[in-house]
């Protein structure tokens, strides 16, 4: 079954890295829909965050791929009942006279804040789930969106213990579990 | 046995320079870039100078290394490969930057999908000309991001020597392969303190060595309870050396065994329990048995589709058991429903005791009778224009199959593989995962400069030949004793056959002329000999073996002769299309 996957890839911070792991998922055949990089709690660490498509054997196959590369420290599927995912998106949102109050209202609702103003337009920021930036657009979409950045998906396990969970197996035969 | 670094006592969590110590010497780049190859205990390197590279080159003559002169980078890259594949050292290119950079991409991709462990060291621009389209600059690292296991940009002399100890060890290491060291001009221009580091790794790379031993008794149990299993020996084993714990396997397990294209020699072709080469051109036994088997075991093959065909139709009754060093060759291709990750010789010396003592005389039988007898019985007979495979078997007679036996690709190779019988590991080198033509000279080259001590054969077509002939030269330069035997059937024979029998004889562009190969030869100060006749081939191979120096030997054959059998692309292996004159008895009901 094809579904959406969140892998969280922890990288040595070397150049070309990014290169590195977007073309190898390239030349595999593999989606990349989402892809955002940062650092980690762990100097010298980065860490990537791709949402890929695909069946739970291809994303596994994805996952042993990237421990190929050098730098690829950690690969984690982490299971989308255990993701806690954000995404951040900056609007510019037309919103002159009256319609001005109605923006701001709305913006209220979805916890967004203003970051800007001109007479004309308001830049707003939200930040949340991928439902809730869909739905804060969809509302900002009736005023009309001049401009829009969406910052792509982090995600974060559930529980006290880093990204572990959902590990992808990189001996590949069931030996991590007890190997780890 | 491929085993962790002895000397990674620690790893290192990247490639800088070791803390300086009291009385180091300071050495220029190019200089610490020899040192480095002399302290890997490399003989030697293939290469080719130009702008960037002159400052190494300038430093070559005080290495302690030899260095080849090649004609063309890519054939520096692929005698590389040879000396890596007859030596199970690492071998060594060097190439200058732009355009000797990218003619490297060919030999790379070919090691590459072979598991070959070479280190390419190329020049580069001046760093203040990077980004900036200057004189013969090519972003090298970029453009071999596929087709290396790893690659570097060294930025500061002293990252040379612990640049290069990291790149030795990733290539020959885990699943061996290509490595890229590029480095600029400057870079070799520029001193640094120089001291070979005694340590290398990353924390973020560790070679699966010892399987888990879990894996081993689930896969020893499906071979204690198997009926009617089959091994399929792959390259791992070979690249693993462990031919003897492979023998050994085998032979107490009593299984058959089947051979990939680079798994022959895994075990000797000629053994009782040995069966051959399987897949798009295996033999019809061996193909037979993998539509009846019930079990098979895969050793360090990595489930190629020339070897499997349609994979829906492959070993269709089967389980799997697969053996390999690389995770993520684990149910790529195949289902598996048993993995075992792990080096082949730790894993064989595990599993050897774990499995019964048998013999699966019966299955064995079954298998022999599924034989194309009448194909075996054609092969005694001698026409009057040598039969390719009358050749082959001549060569592999004369030399005892105790010669190291290099080919290109095409018809000649597929013959060679069928009919070689070979015997031993590292003595068989072909290209098998990018079948990259011109292959057969410069890796014979290789191998000789690696196996001075073991006779040197080529098996070339004449297509293939004229690709990289220009390597005659190095040879007669280098003075090697090696045997070419170009097999001249005027055409692109492998393609030929696919147009005769695939696309209904419409033969588009393979015909293909070639010069007067005795005189070619003697114009670079080799010798030539023509053969046209079946009772010429042995005289001709016994006398290119007495001769000195390189010896060009032409067999012209039938320009119409294919190779059988023959597994249609796209179909499974259990297709297989067979000689029309001398189809298997039932099949000819
Ligand atoms: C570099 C490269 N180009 C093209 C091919 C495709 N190809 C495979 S076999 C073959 C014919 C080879 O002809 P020849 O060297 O005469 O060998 P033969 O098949 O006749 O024995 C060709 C063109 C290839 N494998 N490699
Ligand atoms: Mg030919």
């Amino acid at each position: 079954m094809q579904r959406s996957h969140t892998l969280v890839v922890l990288v040595e911070d070397q150049p070309g890295v990014l290169n590195r792991v977007v073309s190898l998922m390239r030349r595999r055949h593999f989606n990349i829909d989402s892809i955002t990089v940062g650092h980690s709690e762990q100097p010298g660490l980065s860490r990537m965050t791709l949402i890929v498509t695909g069946e739970d054997n291809e994303v596994e196959q994805a996952g042993k791929q990237l421990y190929k590369l050098l730098e690829v420290v950690k690969v984690t599927d982490i299971p989308a009942e255990d993701a806690i995912t954000r995404e951040l998106v900056i609007v510019k949102v037309a919103a002159k006279g009256p319609q001005r109050a109605e923006v701001i209202q709305i913006a209220e609702i979805y916890s967004a804040r203003i970051l800007d103003a001109t007479p004309n337009t308001l830049m707003i920021q939200a930040t949340g789930s991928e439902d809730h930036i869909d739905s804060f657009l969809a509302m900002m979409k009736v005023f009309g969106i001049r401009e829009m950045a969406r910052s792509g998906k982090i995600a974060m396990s559930r529980g006290s213990m880093p990204a572990k969970q959902g590990r992808i197996d990189r001996i590949g035969d069931g030996s991590y579990a007890v190997a780890d | 046995m491929v085993v962790a670094d002895p000397t990674m006592d620690e790893p290192r969590t990247q490639a800088t320079a070791e803390a300086p110590q009291a009385a180091q010497e300071v050495l220029s780049g190019a200089r610490i870039t020899c040192r480095s190859i002399d302290a890997e205990g490399v003989k030697t390197v293939f290469g080719y100078p130009g702008g960037a590279v002159i400052p190494l080159y300038d430093a070559i003559p005080a290495a302690s290394f030899k260095h080849v002169l090649v004609r063309f980078e890519q054939w520096a890259a692929l005698a590389a490969v040879g000396y890596a594949r007859a030596t199970g050292d690492v071998g060594v290119c060097i190439a200058t930057s732009g355009p000797g950079a990218t003619n490297l991409v060919t030999a790379l991709a070919d090691a590459f999908l072979d598991s070959v462990p070479i280190v390419a060291i190329t020049g580069q621009v001046n760093q203040s000309l990077i980004g900036r389209d200057g004189f013969q600059e090519v972003d090298i690292t970029g453009i071999t991001l596929p087709v290396t296991k790893h690659n570097y940009l060294v930025r500061r002399p002293e990252d040379i020597a612990p640049t290069i100890k990291e790149a030795f060890y990733l290539a020959r290491s885990g699943r061996p392969g290509p490595v890229l060291v590029d480095i600029p001009k400057d870079v070799f221009l520029a001193s640094a303190p120089f001291t070979y580091p005694t340590k290398t790794g990353r924390k973020s790379y560790q070679p699966n060595l010892v399987p888990n031993m879990r894996q081993v008794r689930l896969a020893a149990n499906a071979i204690n309870s198997a009926k009617k299993p089959v091994i399929m020996a792959g390259h791992g084993i070979i690249l693993s050396r462990a031919e003897d714990d492979f023998r050994r396997f085998a032979e107490r397990s009593g299984i058959p065994v089947i051979y990939t294209l680079l798994g022959l020699g895994a075990m000797d072709e000629h053994h009782p329990q040995s069966l051959g080469m399987m897949g798009m051109h295996g033999h019809r036994h061996v193909n037979r048995a993998l539509e009846e088997c019930d079990l098979l075991v895969n050793i360090g093959a990595r489930f190629d589709d020339r070897a499997t065909g349609k994979v829906a139709g492959f070993a269709p009754n089967a389980k799997i058991v697969h053996v390999d060093i690389d995770p993520a060759e684990i149910g790529k291709n195949i289902r598996t429903d048993v993995p075992v990750v792990g080096d082949a010789g730790e894993a064989l010396k595990l599993l050897v005791n774990e499995v019964d003592q048998r013999d699966h005389a019966s299955w064995m039988a079954w298998i022999q009778s599924e034989r194309n007898v009448a194909l075996e019985r054609a092969l005694d007979d001698i026409p009057e224009t040598p039969e390719p495979y009358a050749i082959i078997k001549a060569i592999a007679d004369v030399t005892d199959r105790e010669a190291i036996v290099t080919t290109d690709v095409g018809q000649h190779q597929m013959w060679s593989a069928q009919y070689l019988g070979i015997k031993h590991g590292m003595r068989w080198i072909t290209s098998g995962g990018l079948g990259t033509m011109g292959f057969g000279l410069p890796s014979a080259i290789g191998a000789k400069m690696g196996r001075p001590d073991l006779e040197v054969w080529a098996v070339i077509g004449d297509g293939g030949f004229q690709m990289s002939s220009s390597e005659m030269a190095t040879a007669v330069q280098e003075r090697l004793d090696i045997n070419i035997a170009v097999i001249n059937n005027g055409h692109l024979g492998m393609v030929r056959q696919w147009q005769d029998l695939f696309q209904n004889r419409n033969y588009s562009e393979v015909a293909i002329s070639s010069p007067d190969f005795v005189k070619l030869a003697e114009a670079y100060g080799a010798t030539g000999i023509r053969v046209t006749k079946s009772d010429e081939i042995v005289p001709a191979i016994e006398r290119a073996r007495s001769i000195k120096g390189p010896v060009l030997v032409e067999f012209v054959i039938d320009p119409e002769a294919n190779v059988y059998p023959i597994v249609p692309p796209g179909a499974s292996n259990s297709e297989m299309m067979h000689h029309p004159q001398w189809v298997p008895a039932e099949e000819d009901l």
